[in-house]
């Protein structure tokens, strides 16, 4: 069942882009850069948040930072509204297109173009693969830290407009850690570079703004990395508990001792259970699962992992397995990471969710969530970052049985509301795209919305990219709040205001 | 609340008036000769209790077309242009407490006005720290450092100040209270407000509060001391050490004009873990000298800024290139500074970024060469900017115009270029600050 999204641009008048528009269109991309059949087009009606489907009006493959120019500038000066999307895998409807727009898509422009190892440094096109930059520079035993479940087939520039995490962003950082420069489209058509090569460039952050602002302040079409050496030694362990209270009270401990795992990972019995049914990893059947990776210095790693596993032990493990070679590490990674997937093989649909709370009380919301459960009669399985307390319920549901759907959906919604209960967020790393701008006014307050518009009116005042994403009410541009107060010279007859 | 005065912009004791019926009569008293910033003398100097005395002040300099110079402990108040104007010094140490320490978390909320020193106190108790070595800690305030986005060695392992902080409070010239981040490490939810207001130099607004991730102590530390030939060989062993997977939390390379450098590695671990370290280091560096060094070579940094001896003039610049370019800016440097007859100190921290103090008979060498300096790195896409000694005595300061510190006499922009965002950047000033209330013309490009 699809949702019509709130998503009629302000600034869209137009019953769709006129055929001279597109034939200029045309005239930029080529006759093989621009889709306009509406078979052609519906793929892009939605990202990975299916049940959200629009129907842009055309969608450019655009192949060059030229190209993707030339047709913003078009669009500047039409007033269509675009969507930059990347592979399409976001889970908040950030690429969904929007009501009388455009789709822009990146994924032609997939070349690396610079590697620069002795700096740590590689530039890359947006359409990139997250995996591929880490297979380009693994020989010389470096890697992209940020790794998304998804990362064999997202995008860099995916990456950068949802600032995306991924297992190991506990130790080494997010997207916006590892990117330090941009080349940006701003949404009228200049092309502008953000950050450097070189660290601390003189002037505002833009950079770091830039970075997770979902696709609302322009378009990357050269992104700079920083790339990280392998540490010289990985320990990877789980350990099976009777309960995820008790894994938790483990995490806890593991923190406490000043210890500094790469990753920390946990999964209740139901995530176990699909993930299992699809990859097989040979997860101990357990209330919750505990998965730890340490690395580093071979010497302070090898004495961390001990101390990890006693931890677990007096904390109630009833078992703990290190990983003996590569291929055991791969696997005991695999299910973690195919458990969203993996939830078709239990249930016929489900709404996975994002929210983040302070790690301590992770024991709380579990708890919550398994009453909510109970009482709308839906399962949830709980997949989650334990070390930074970034949960991932997924609430399994059954769209064919009348009225499931939107208990699942008031399921969702009220896990978030604890959440931001608890002083945590609404999104950890999927971002807020569509599926949750309603919820950002309950994160936060009126005035601090506001102030995030204010640089989103400077770089995008006409409201053309992606702009029915992230807020629930546009702010117009060049409004000051409060009523209009002469200057003092102008009062003194000094000036005069014109 | 739009009646207007009868006089276009209020100063004097009218102000001083208006000014003690918003924060309270012992939160307001006249600026001194102390108070002047880069040479410039402000009227007012204000010390608001909480955010909300805070917003009202600024909403009313807005209204009343008065300038405001937020000021923490004061260490970096020269960096930046001087201010175009400077009515009121708004004083943030009246908000200096530690909100929240939420240990088990691993995150702290503290107020902008608490020194960095007594935060890593309060954070000790518990075994941990913020990882972030700013100049003088026992004076820099939270909100100072963010300002300027101060940050030292430990850059390397534990990142900037923009990856440590995960919320704020910023007070707009506007009244405007916003709050941006939160409390948890991991969150995406709206844009990265903290991460624009670190570094803006207070021009965007008032920082009244942030939350930090925070990390644990190590369990233990050591320093050691290389010893490279030369330049070339320093270079090499930097490139070597960084791209090894030896993990090194800091590494900086201490020069001066005549001295033979030295490479200063920081190791953090168990003491099996450093044993191993340290065995590995000198296995990999050999046959270069290898020996122990103690922590106080960590502040060498902060040495650059010691006041010179009488009729020398002193300055120091903060540089930023690509790490495989360090020793080519030390040699330029030094054939710069021989050129001129000046003495150098600098130093050069792995991560790219690096501080060089020059010394020479009258400014205007120091001034060339900071200019040919700057002229060489931007044009490897790196940066220079210029980081002014604390004035000497704020008499001198006015008298002299500030004989101490290069930017006081405006004779070099204290920032360099730009970029092509400049545009950007003065777009988003004018949504934040359209008056100009907030240290105007201070930041790059005039902004």
């Amino acid at each position: 069942m699809t949702q019509q999204p709130s998503n009629l641009s302000a600034t869209s008048a137009a019953a769709g882009v006129s055929p001279g528009v597109l034939a200029e269109l045309r005239s930029i991309t080529g006759e093989r850069g621009l889709l306009t059949a509406p078979v052609d087009l519906r793929t892009y009606e939605c990202d990975g948040l299916t049940n959200f489907r629009v129907m842009p009006q055309a969608v450019v493959l655009a192949e060059s930072a030229a190209q993707v120019q030339a047709v913003v500038r078009l669009c500047h000066r039409e007033r269509i509204p675009f969507v930059a999307r990347g592979a399409g895998t976001g889970l908040s409807g950030g690429a969904l297109p929007v009501a009388n727009g455009i789709v822009i898509s990146l994924t032609r422009m997939n070349h690396i173009l610079e590697v620069d190892l002795e700096n740590a440094r590689m530039v890359v096109e947006p359409g990139v693969i997250n995996a591929d930059v880490t297979a380009r520079i693994a020989a010389a035993g470096f890697f992209y830290a940020p790794d998304p479940s998804s990362q064999s087939v997202c995008t860099v520039g995916g990456n950068v407009a949802e600032n995306s995490g991924g297992l190991h962003c506990l130790k080494y950082g997010f997207t916006t850690t590892h990117v330090v420069g941009l080349e940006v489209i701003l949404p009228d058509g200049q092309l502008v570079h953000l950050g450097g090569s070189a660290l601390d460039s003189p002037g505002y952050d833009l950079l770091g703004v830039f970075v997770g602002s979902e696709g609302t302040l322009g378009i990357a079409t050269k992104i700079t990395l920083r790339i990280v050496k392998r540490a010289q030694c990985v320990q990877t362990l789980l350990a099976a508990f009777n309960s995820t209270n008790d894994a938790g009270a483990a995490v806890s401990a593991i923190i406490a001792a000043g210890l500094y795992p790469a990753a920390m990972e946990m999964m209740d019995r139901l995530a176990i259970e699909a993930s299992e049914a699809a990859v097989h990893a040979n997860y101990p059947p357990c209330g919750g699962l505990l998965l730890v990776e340490m690395d580093g210095a071979t010497a302070e790693v090898e004495a961390n992992v001990e101390q990890v596993e006693a931890l677990c032990r007096s904390h109630g493990a009833w078992e703990i397995r290190r990983a003996k070679t590569a291929a055991e590490r791969t696997l005991i990674w695999k299910g973690r990471k195919a458990a969203f997937a993996a939830m078709g093989r239990i249930s016929p649909d489900y709404i996975v969710q994002d929210g983040v709370i302070p790690r301590t009380r992770l024991p709380e919301i579990m708890d919550e969530i398994a009453t909510l459960s109970d009482e709308s009669g839906l399962r949830v399985a709980n997949v989650f970052h334990a070390g930074d307390g970034n949960l991932h319920p997924l609430v399994l549901y059954d769209a064919r049985v009348p009225g499931q759907e939107a208990a699942a959906e008031r399921l969702a919604s009220r896990i978030l509301e604890l959440c931001i209960e608890k002083g945590g967020s609404i999104t950890g790393e999927h971002g807020v795209g569509e599926e949750k701008k309603l919820m950002m006014s309950k994160m936060f307050a009126e005035p601090d919305l506001e102030t995030m518009q204010r640089v989103r009116c400077a770089f995008d005042p006409l409201h053309l990219s992606n702009p029915t994403k992230v807020f629930p009410r546009p702010r117009l541009c060049g409004e000051k709040g409060g009523k209009y107060v002469p200057h003092p010279l102008e009062t003194a007859g000094v000036a005069e205001r014109f | 609340m739009s009646t207007q005065t009868a006089l276009p912009l209020l100063s004097g004791p009218e102000l001083g008036e208006r000014l003690r019926a918003l924060a309270g009569a012992d939160a307001v008293r006249p600026a001194a000769i102390g108070d002047a910033i880069g040479g410039v003398s402000a009227q007012w100097v204000v010390e608001p209790h909480s955010d909300r005395d805070a917003a009202s002040l600024l909403r009313f300099a807005t209204d009343a077309g008065l300038s405001v110079i937020p000021r923490g402990g004061g260490s970096k108040l020269s960096w930046g242009n001087p201010p175009q104007r400077a009515d009121m010094l708004l004083c943030t140490l009246g908000l200096h407490r530690i909100v929240e320490h939420t240990w088990a978390d691993m995150t702290v909320t503290v107020e902008a006005g608490c020194t960095i020193a007594e935060l890593q106190r309060a954070l000790a108790k518990h075994r941990q720290r913020l990882a972030v070595d700013p100049l003088w800690p026992e004076r820099a305030t939270v909100g100072g450092i963010l300002s300027t986005n101060d940050t030292g060695a430990l850059r390397l392992s534990y990142g900037g100040l923009r990856d440590l902080v995960i919320g704020m409070t910023l007070v707009l010239p506007d009244g405007t209270i916003a709050k941006s981040g939160g409390k948890v490490v991991k969150n995406v939810a709206g844009y990265d407000l903290p991460k624009l207001a670190t570094g803006a130099l207070g021009t965007l607004g008032v920082i009244t509060q942030a939350i930090f991730r925070v990390h644990p102590l190590p369990a233990g530390t050591q320093t050691l001391q290389l010893q490279p030939a030369g330049l070339p060989s320093m270079q090499r062993t930097i490139l070597d050490l960084l791209n090894s997977d030896l993990p090194c939390a800091q590494m900086q390379a201490c020069l001066a004009s005549g001295v033979a450098p030295a490479l200063y590695l920081g190791l953090e671990g168990t003491e099996a873990g450093l044993a191993a370290q340290e065995k590995a280091i000198r296995e990999r560096a050999q046959p270069m000298p290898l020996s122990f060094a103690t922590p106080e070579v960590w502040r060498a940094r902060q040495e650059l800024w010691t006041p010179p001896e009488e009729g020398v003039y002193a300055a120091v610049a903060k540089l930023s290139v690509l790490p495989s370019k360090l020793m080519e800016v030390a040699a330029a440097l030094d054939r710069l500074a021989q050129a001129r007859r000046a003495q150098w100190r600098a130093v050069l921290q792995a991560t790219g970024i690096g501080w060089m103090r020059v010394e020479a008979a009258e400014p205007a060498s120091a001034v060339e060469l900071f200019r040919e300096m700057r002229t060489a790195i931007e044009s490897g896409g790196g940066s220079l900017t210029i980081a002014p000694l604390p004035p000497r005595s704020a008499a001198a300061e006015l008298v002299n115009g500030g004989a101490t510190s290069l930017s006081a006499e405006n004779v070099i922009d204290f920032w360099g270029g730009a970029g092509d965002a400049l545009p950007l950047m003065a777009a988003v000033k004018r949504q934040f600050d359209p008056q100009r209330t907030l240290n105007p013309g201070r930041f790059v490009g005039g902004i």
